[in-house]
């Protein structure tokens, strides 16, 4: 059971990511998209939306940090344990917070606001579902963890000796189960519906994330484009593809 | 200096009766679907008048389309690319749906299954955004023929500065329609807004475009266009607009909006423009410069080296040569009467107006004044000040020269023609007066009153090397319509997608629609010369043709019997009288 929860399904999980990521794009280009609902309201969404976004933007940097980064290594950079909680608290706490009110004014805006709602599929409620579970999961455990103190039998828990190395291990395939056997129900709970969360994400409208426009800041303002642009056609100064090649 | 081609259009407001058949026809054609029931790619104003969205003309409120910075530089008036990706989570500028209006349906069923009752049943109005009742209290053509113009028409944007001169009590109001569509600007801040680069400009003819598998519903460049014609679809998500009807005219065919325009005002063609001048032209500092700066960026295709440049800038020779005899090069360049909508925008857009003489002959008409006389109509163009202020804040930024240059030439075609209409001799100083010859003046009378189908529209078609690029040619393999899930309305993941999704490209492959427009039989057999004209048929008789041949032996079933009655009663209507009318149908064909 172990071996299912700890290793396989998070394979399950991630492949699904993976391959769903490449099918979505592939082929259903039309439905990546937002699916704004600013035309209906827009004053609970200019208070919510960027307040959720923003607060999840750094809890994921958060998320980074812990699990990403080893602990030898901030000990290394003379970073004590205690100091790296008081950091990932003051920073966790207050982006953790300022995301579950945003959710919490933009589930209240989906419910209330009657076109909003009536545009909301089944496929978001339960993704939504889902993603408040997860981060309710993840603020829980960081009270419970360091402000409260409850960890196994009265000690303190530290999920950098076994959340974060499993995390690392499965992405050199070599997950070590025993290391979240032993953590709290908290965290168990919370990176399995992470992980189911991410099998969902390629189906849900979550993949708006991955059209993040970075390149904007780039790009020329104007984008000039052929009328041709097929694959394989040569106008102009664009390459011709293999096997396309014209004759001389 | 970068040939480019520009598709253009040219609007001669003289001629608007605001009928709305543009838009009707426009609707029906592209945004008669879920998610754009608000959408009017083309859509006529009343001016003065607030427009739609309401006041989308007041850029101190709505931000939309470019500044010029301290340091002479063009900037986005909401914002560069960081204030937009701060604010991609929620754009403040962006219209709410009681901006544009709640798009609404009746509920007709009622009528037809409510019971026998004493009072009349009722098809109350239901919102199509929620669902809901709703009270009409707004719509995208509210204050139409200035309808509520005291308390509508005052808000009017365009009025600030003048509104102590206008008095909209109804004896002293001037008004005139003015329809829009996308302007395909050269500088589109649409596209510069796109975080996600979906919306371009085609190289070829310059439609500007959203590719629909790149949009991400980022809603910037709703803010981003000045004129509020990018909507964002809500079903789907994605940002719409006017295409320039391309699949029709990448096959020669005129867009939907010029193709039924009744007053016969829309003009198209090709504008060549150096592509490397439009920045600069954009950034001129004086707004009023705007205007002659955007001409300046034009070429003139007649020029033998812009057509070497055209030729070396890869444009093909049959479009070099329809943009030598663009009608949209000829109002804009030759006779000078087009003038740009809100060049201070800065988008350099494209679709270009022949300012209204009408305001200024109704008044003239009313006083009992020769209202076609020179200098009548000269003299009333310098006294009436309202109009032609009001015009010039459409048009030119605020600068009332060229408004009154151009008046004056209509003016003067009007005074010229009617001395030859008139079958008296036409006075060449008429023509002098506005600085162009007799015969450019009967030139532009020719386009601007006669307006030959052909001339006003010159539009070459796309080349056919590049066939399979064009969406109206059907040269993908024809099963494909046929697969199971193309049938499907919508995909797992919400209204509009997966591969059942809208493509909003029309249907009808369009070099078949022109073949069959322009064929001599009808599509169900026959020819054209047993057609009816029913519009002088006198009611009498039962003209040839009308009906279909009756099978011989054919039993009428039960159920058609009663509406076949009358056409099978052949002994009442026998009366001979009536007159098949043979010349051409009213379908506008050819005469033959």
């Amino acid at each position: 059971m172990s071996t299912f929860l700890w290793v396989i399904f998070p394979y399950i999980c991630l492949a699904t990511f993976v391959v769903g990521h490449f099918w979505r794009y592939r082929y259903d280009k039309f439905g990546w998209t937002t699916r704004s609902s600013q035309l209906y309201e827009d004053r609970l969404l200019r208070i919510g939306s960027p307040l959720f976004h923003f607060g999840i933007l750094f809890v994921a940097v958060g998320h980074f940090m812990g699990l990403m980064v080893p602990q030898s290594w901030t000990e290394r950079a003379g970073m004590s344990q205690e100091l790296y909680h008081v950091v990932a608290l003051l920073g966790g706490l207050p982006a953790g917070i300022a995301c579950l009110v945003g959710l919490a004014i933009l589930v209240y805006r989906r419910r209330t606001v009657g076109p909003v709602f009536r545009a909301t599929t089944v496929n978001d409620k339960v993704m939504y579902a889902v993603l408040a579970v997860v981060i309710v999961l993840g603020m829980w455990n960081t009270i419970a963890g360091t402000l409260l103190n409850l960890g196994i039998a009265g000690d303190h828990y530290n999920y950098r000796d076994g959340v974060s190395p499993w995390f690392r291990q499965i992405f050199w395939f070599q997950p070590d189960a025993s290391l979240m056997e032993g953590a709290p129900i908290g965290f168990q709970l919370h990176a399995l519906l992470a992980f189911l969360l991410f099998a969902m994400w390629p189906f849900t409208r979550l993949v708006h994330v991955f059209s993040a426009p970075i390149g904007y800041v780039t790009r020329p303002y104007i984008v000039y484009r052929s009328r041709d642009e097929r694959p394989g056609t040569a106008t102009g100064t664009r390459a011709q593809k293999r096997g396309w090649e014209r004759v001389q | 200096m970068r040939v480019m081609a520009q598709m253009a259009m040219v609007m001669n407001l003289d001629k608007c009766i605001g009928c709305h058949t543009c838009s009707v026809t426009c609707k029906q054609a592209w945004t008669n679907r879920q998610g754009t029931e608000y959408v009017w790619f083309n859509n006529v104003e009343t001016r003065p008048g607030l427009g739609y969205p309401r006041g989308y003309e007041d850029q101190e409120v709505w931000k939309g389309g470019w500044e010029v910075t301290a340091n002479g530089r063009l900037r986005l008036k909401a914002g560069g690319r960081l204030t937009k990706l701060l604010n991609i989570f929620s754009n403040p500028k962006m219209p709410s749906i009681n901006d544009y209006y709640e798009p609404w349906t009746y509920d007709y069923e009622t009528l037809l299954n409510a019971p026998a009752q004493d009072t009349f049943p009722v098809a109350r109005p239901t919102s199509l955004i929620s669902g809901k009742h709703i009270n009409i209290a707004w719509s995208a053509n509210w204050d139409d023929d200035l309808g509520g113009s005291t308390e509508h028409a005052a808000m009017d944007p365009m009025l600030k500065g003048i509104e102590d001169k206008v008095k909209f009590e109804f004896e002293q109001t001037f008004m005139f329609y003015l329809p829009r569509i996308c302007e395909h600007c050269l500088n589109p801040s649409c596209a510069a807004s796109c975080p996600s680069g979906a919306i371009y400009k085609r190289e070829e003819d310059g439609i500007v475009l959203v590719d629909q598998d790149k949009c991400r519903g980022w809603r910037m460049c709703v803010t981003g266009c000045p004129y509020k014609k990018v909507y964002f679809n809500h079903k789907t998500g994605k940002a719409e607009k006017c295409t320039f009807c391309y699949p029709r005219v990448e096959v020669g065919i005129p867009t939907v909006c010029a193709e039924t325009c009744v007053g016969r005002l829309r003009y198209i063609g090709l504008m060549l423009y150096d592509a490397d001048r439009v920045l600069e032209a954009a950034a001129v500092e004086d707004e009023h410069d705007l205007y002659e700066a955007q001409r300046s960026v034009f070429l003139d295709p007649r020029d033998p080296a812009v057509e070497r440049e055209a030729e070396r800038a890869g444009i093909p020779g049959d479009w070099i040569e329809a943009a030598k005899r663009s009608p949209v090069l000829k109002l804009i360049t030759d006779y000078k009467v087009a003038l740009p909508l809100h060049p201070e925008y800065r988008t350099m857009p494209m679709v270009w107006y022949i300012p209204p003489l009408s305001p200024v002959v109704d008044v003239i008409k009313d006083t009992g004044y020769d209202a076609e006389d020179k200098d009548n109509l000269f003299a009333a163009i310098d006294a009436l000040r309202i109009p032609v202020e009001y015009l010039a804040n459409l048009f030119t930024a605020g600068d009332t020269r060229p408004v009154e240059a151009v008046l004056r030439r209509l003016a003067a075609m009007r005074s010229y023609m009617r001395d030859i209409n008139l079958g008296r001799d036409p006075q060449a100083h008429i023509a002098e007066a506005v600085g162009m010859e007799e015969e450019e003046m009967y030139e532009m009378f020719r386009l601007l009153a006669i307006a030959k189908y052909g001339d006003r529209y010159v539009i070459p078609t796309a080349h056919g090397e590049q066939a399979h690029a064009l969406e109206e040619l059907a040269t993908d393999c024809p099963v494909t319509s046929f697969d199971d899930e193309l049938l499907d309305s919508s995909g797992p993941f919400g209204e509009g997608s997966g591969r059942g999704a809208v493509t909003p490209v029309a249907v009808e492959n369009l070099m078949m629609l022109q073949e069959r427009a322009g064929a001599d039989t009808l599509v169900s057999g026959g020819a054209k010369r047993g057609r009816v004209n029913l519009l002088n048929w006198d009611g009498r008789g039962m003209p040839e043709g009308l009906f279909p041949q009756r099978e011989e032996g054919v039993e009428v079933s039960a159920g058609g019997g009663t509406s076949q009655q009358p056409m099978d009663d052949r002994s009442l209507l026998d009366g001979g009288q009536a007159r098949p009318d043979n010349v051409a149908g009213a379908d506008g064909g050819p005469q033959r």
